[in-house]
């Protein structure tokens, strides 16, 4: 399979009321080893999926969120978080976990994985896409 | 047209699993291709045989094994969603030691790398689901 697609993952939902966001970063990390151009689209309560701190202790969920870190290791860096819902729920980029990742091409230089776009340049970026998965 | 479909709800709860059989079932009928069906979260339990709606209702089940039958579809179920909610056929039901297996006719378990490849290789993919 040489040929690369665009894929965008789209979260919607907050991380542990329901199991889309778990499900849908096992999707993402599965299909890291299939070389796509990926990329993760973070919108509504899916913004919740990138809080800093998430403490699951006392509801008994598994606390997957240090798996969001990993996605720099599996090439996934361009992570898009839509400011207008960042606004509406009463958080900023500094809420949000520092992901990052090493650029091979730049002397390995670490750099930010989380980008936030408006809703008008979001559009634009679904646009682009070949396969669009929802979660 | 070549397309692959997920469908990401169960039967009867959302409406999903409905409005995606009648999509394939009419791409089909117009001459185009479906490559590859996904059933991942709840949508695993359309492949469970053990569903027994009331006679004056629509089969779900039955209706993508048909489906399968007529059209050679491939109907694949995620290895790892269909574990957490209890989906097996033999195999996987003798390697965690289950006393059974439920899948129904038509589909096979696999992994989510089909999905992928289902993007891949497909002109389009339909995503239903809540």
């Amino acid at each position: 399979m040489s040929e690369t697609k665009k894929f965008m993952y789209v979260n919607r939902h907050a991380p542990y009321g329901t199991v889309y966001a778990l499900e849908g970063l096992e999707v993402v990390l599965i299909g890291a080893a299939f070389e796509q151009e990926v990329s993760m689209a973070f919108i509504g309560d899916g913004v919740f999926q990138l809080k800093q701190g998430q403490d699951t202790v006392d509801s008994d969920m598994k606390n997957f969120s240090p798996a969001y870190r990993a996605l720099g290791d599996y090439e996934v860096n361009r992570l898009y978080v839509e400011r207008d819902s960042l606004e509406e729920r009463g958080l900023n980029e500094d809420d949000l976990m520092p992901l990052t990742w090493e650029d091979e091409d730049d002397d390995w230089a670490e750099k930010k994985s989380i980008h936030i776009v408006s809703r008008a340049q979001l559009a634009d970026l679904l646009e682009e896409q070949d396969v669009i998965l929802n979660f | 047209m070549k397309f692959s479909v997920m469908v990401n709800e169960g039967p009867y709860t959302h409406q999903a699993a409905d409005t995606a059989y009648h999509f394939i079932d009419a791409a089909l009928r117009a001459g185009h291709e479906v490559f590859r069906v996904f059933f991942y979260h709840d949508g695993v339990n359309n492949g469970t045989r053990m569903t027994t709606p009331p006679q004056d209702d629509r089969n779900i089940v039955n209706r993508w094994s048909a489906l399968a039958v007529e059209h050679d579809l491939d109907l694949v179920l995620c290895v790892a969603a269909a574990q957490r909610r209890g989906i097996l056929d033999a195999d996987e039901a003798k390697r965690n030691g289950k006393d059974g297996d439920n899948i129904a006719p038509g589909f096979r378990i696999s992994g989510l790398g089909q999905l992928i490849e289902a993007g891949i290789q497909s002109d389009r993919v339909l995503v239903f689901g809540d």
